[in-house]
């Protein structure tokens, strides 16, 4: 019989339902004697459960040259074991009304299925079968290759946007494997093979490198019960550890780029920042930079760039930024501006440095980073309603090394921003020397020689 | 009068205890207003979605895109407040609003705290009845929405879509995509604007879903207030289209590595009676999961796609059976072939019983899945008001699925399919194909 350490998350898990509004209650964790994490959230106003497996383990872990392989794995994992093999699980998880889905970042690789929630155990037991008994063909993995081809093709090729933020977030990382897109690049990813397949999984895929999240109608001594007969059975990886990935050096100068592509219709300048995620026991500076981009805006004529670029300038036909805090070893910051026609992509970049120097002279209006805050408190309230994006907040920051503690500590550290921090981590973090700017454009229009 | 109907969301699943039920009450306001709502106090807010009758499709002939301009500025200055007074008030607020066109609906949902709500009907309230169209922020809207268009002519899966409606429909509104061409956007003026608002939001064509921390004894008054100053009708439906042209294939050429394509043809009403067997059969056919004819065919056993869909699109008076697929240049003609395969194998009567089952159990146990969220919910009950379902439809449905037998199954296929009827359009340089 194993042990297991049961930890009860937060002081708030005591109070009633009702009084949830802004907490994280009904969540609870727990660890196997073999590694396994897990976490329960409870949630009984519908009898559905979500059942996610996360992998702490990504694209920013893949061997040289095989870009692609962790989300080629991702796809090869539906084939199946020899318990089920050829796609039986999927065909179990659709007759029992559930749905699934899988998803690959530079640090983790999750699975996750939605079912009823008397059918937690069946989804356990073969989630579990597959951790270590996959199975894959020679045939399946070539399908498989014309399938992830085909995906890259659809959502990189096809989008000069999308061209355009791979090759901005190439520039940015001197050393860093993120910046290796997770795709991966065409030509190695028409390399990949079985064998790559199969040894990136031995390597990597164990219970002791793993993460359970079961969000919904469940109780954690059911969750925990189901998962020592299933994921308790489960062999350790003794070579399991976490991957040492090549670190940035210093940032010494400023990365410009220019990608042209016949099918841009407006051009747009973009600047990523090398900038700090959210660290284990220290979330200040990620909570003062996320409450900088809300600030900065995402188009809205109140946002500071909105307001100043687009309302008051007439400069821009949007501009925003976007911080996503969470990651294990470093986040961008990331900052757009459209301009409107008949400006060019150097005027709406000067005026954009214009406006960020006025935020980091003046600081920002005290009201408006009061009612940021408040929009902030409140999207917490409407995010409860979701259990998936819950589970899913607890996989990314558990995956990316964030404990329970830090998880609960988030919303005290984003409310306790004061203006002073804002501009504190302007000055210090959005660095031109630290960035990569790009101008994405149509190549200038040629002029035809007159021969007709 | 207030009806109450107790509504339990039953999986088909033996033995399954169910805890959940959805009890939705049908409100009827003072004002004559009727909405559908399921009081859930669990959290601090209320969800509210609106549905407007008419959508792109009642703009006039020289005019498309007025309406969906016209929804694109209900948040850029309302009543007393100019663009940056309205938004500012809604962050203060927190409330969440979201306004958008579509061919046959205008589409807008809310989502307010508790603690605020008078304040945020309010400010949602001057959104739908009194906007004010400044001429600073028509001008700065319109620049966006034609910024847009610029990107969908550029846009491979915009330009499929965009041909294969004006093939299907013509003429008719349908036939032009909700946000217009940029010619006449571009000549959109305030009174234009403000025609198309008042002839797109009425009390008399919207459709009321509500879910969240309100009862109905609050919600009655909320909604006279929010939505009596609108008038008591709109603009009349344009009728339905003429009947599509016969099947095909186009071929638009793009540079780019992989082609697109945008296919279908015409489907039935969701008030047929035949309408939950089509449902059924586009499962079978192109519906979600990896389970699905056509992703087996194309992605699972060639890989020739990432992902290749069918469904139904029930627009108004004029049903689709639509799908789309996305593939290499070299690859496509043998992606349009294996579809039409399919389609002919099962509109002649190929379905097994074991794909029926399949079927069933997938939608029977999937259906309560989607009702996580009490912005979901309250988009449920205003599209099954719109669509003309009766309040116990959530009750009946998975009977009406599960009721589904394979003689059905074979006889709808072949009335509502028809291989030589789909027409595709294909947006890329595929190898190999040529129009018809």
């Amino acid at each position: 019989m194993s042990r297991l350490a049961l930890t009860l998350l937060l002081a708030a898990l005591a109070l009633p339902r009702a009084a949830l509004a802004l907490g994280d209650d009904g969540v609870t964790t727990l660890t196997l004697d073999n590694g396994l994490d897990v976490v329960v959230i409870e949630d009984h106003t519908a009898p559905a459960v979500t059942h996610m497996v996360w992998y702490r383990v990504g694209a920013a872990d893949e061997p040289p040259g095989q870009s692609g392989i962790a989300h080629f794995l991702e796809h090869l994992m539906f084939k199946g074991t020899e318990a089920m093999p050829d796609g039986a699980f999927s065909r179990l998880i659709a007759a029992n009304g559930g749905t699934e889905n899988a998803f690959t970042s530079w640090d983790y690789t999750a699975y996750f299925q939605t079912v009823a929630a008397d059918r937690l155990g069946l989804m356990m037991t073969h989630e579990a079968d597959r951790m270590a008994n996959l199975r894959l063909s020679p045939e399946d993995v070539e399908t498989e290759r014309g399938v992830i081809l085909e995906e890259r093709a659809q959502r990189t090729d096809s989008d000069p946007g999308a061209l355009f933020a791979e090759q901005l977030r190439a520039a940015l990382f001197l050393n860093h494997p993120y910046g290796v897109p997770i795709i991966g690049w065409r030509h190695e990813m028409a390399e990949l093979d079985r064998a790559a397949a199969l040894d990136f999984y031995r390597r990597h895929y164990a219970p002791n490198n793993a993460i359970l999240v079961v969000a919904g109608d469940v109780t954690p001594e059911t969750v925990r019960a189901l998962a020592e007969e299933t994921y308790g059975q489960m062999p350790v990886a003794p070579d399991v550890a976490p991957q040492l990935r090549p670190a940035e050096p210093p940032h010494r100068a400023e990365r410009r780029i220019v990608f042209e592509d016949a099918r841009v219709a407006r051009p747009y300048v973009a600047r990523s920042y090398l900038v700090p995620a959210r660290a284990p026991g220290d979330q200040g500076d990620a909570a003062a930079l996320l409450v900088l981009a809300e600030l900065l805006g995402r188009g809205g004529v109140t946002d500071r760039l909105g307001a100043a670029l687009q309302l008051r300038d007439g400069i821009a036909l949007y501009a925003g930024a976007r911080y996503n805090p969470t990651a294990r070893d470093a986040a961008t910051f990331d900052i757009f501006v459209m301009p409107n026609e008949g400006v060019t992509l150097a005027e709406a970049e000067a005026a954009l440095d214009r406006e960020l120097a006025a935020l980091v002279e003046a600081g920002p209006d005290p009201a408006r980073l009061s009612r940021i805050k408040a929009r902030l408190r409140a999207d917490r309230v409407y995010d409860l309603d979701r259990i998936q994006s819950r589970a899913r907040q607890f996989g990314v920051a558990l995956s990316t090394g964030l404990s329970p503690a830090d998880i609960a500590a988030w919303p005290a550290a984003i409310d306790a921003v004061t203006a002073e921090d804002v501009v504190d981590a302007a000055q210090r973090f959005l660095d031109r020397d630290a960035a990569v700017t790009g101008y994405l454009r149509a190549p200038a229009p040629q002029i035809a020689e007159a021969t007709q | 009068m207030i009806a109450r109907l107790v509504i339990a969301l039953g999986l088909l699943l033996a033995a399954l205890p169910v805890r959940a039920a959805l009890d939705i009450e049908e409100v009827t306001t003072p004002g004559g207003l009727t909405a559908w709502l399921v009081e859930d106090r669990s959290l601090p807010f209320v969800a509210i979605d609106l549905r407007f009758s008419g959508g792109s499709a009642i703009d006039p002939p020289d005019r498309p895109g007025a309406v969906n301009l016209m929804t694109a500025l209900l948040e850029e200055g309302a009543g007393t407040r100019d663009a940056s007074g309205f938004q500012a008030e809604a962050e203060a607020l927190a409330a969440r609003f979201q306004f958008r066109t579509r061919r046959d609906t205008v589409a807008i949902s809310a989502r307010m705290l508790t603690e605020n709500r008078a304040e945020s009907v309010a400010l949602l309230r001057d959104a739908l009845t009194v906007p004010r169209f400044d001429a600073d922020a028509v001008e700065r809207v319109r620049a966006q929405v034609l910024a847009g268009l610029a990107q969908d002519a550029q846009d491979p899966e915009a330009q499929a879509s965009d041909a294969f409606f004006a093939a299907m429909f013509g003429d008719h509104p349908y036939g032009h995509p909700p946000e217009g061409n940029a010619t006449a956007v571009a000549a959109l003026t305030a009174d234009d604007l403000r025609a198309a608002h008042a002839a797109a939001l009425s009390r008399g064509n919207v459709h009321i879903g509500v879910a969240g921390d309100i009862g109905a004894e609050e919600l009655a008054p909320l909604l006279d207030a929010l939505l009596g100053g609108l008038p008591a009708t709109g603009a009349p439906l344009p009728g339905p289209p003429p009947a599509p042209p016969p099947g095909g294939l186009a071929v638009m050429p793009f540079d780019t590595p992989q082609s697109v394509a945008v296919f279908g043809q015409a489907a039935i009403a969701e008030d047929d009676p035949d309408f939950i067997a089509t449902f059924v059969i586009n499962q079978i056919v192109g519906g979600s999961g990896f389970e699905s004819r056509l992703m087996s065919e194309l992605r699972e056993k060639r890989g020739l796609t990432y992902g290749v869909y069918s469904w139904l699109a029930p627009l108004d008076g004029a049903p689709l059976w639509m799908g789309q697929v996305a593939s290499s240049n070299a690859t496509m003609a043998q992606a349009v072939d294996l579809i039409r395969e399919q389609w002919a194998d099962v509109a002649g009567g190929g379905v097994s019983q074991a794909e029926l089952d399949a079927a069933k159990t997938y939608l029977t146990g999937a259906y309560p899945l989607r009702f996580d969220g009490k912005d979901r919910i309250a988009s449920i009950l205003s599209g099954m008001q719109q669509s003309g379902r009766p309040i116990d439809y959530v009750l009946d449905r998975n009977a009406m699925v599960a009721a589904v037998t394979l003689d059905d199954i074979r006889r709808v296929a072949g009335r509502v399919m028809d291989a030589e009827a789909l027409r595709f359009v294909v947006v890329g340089q595929p190898a190999d194909m040529v129009g018809q």
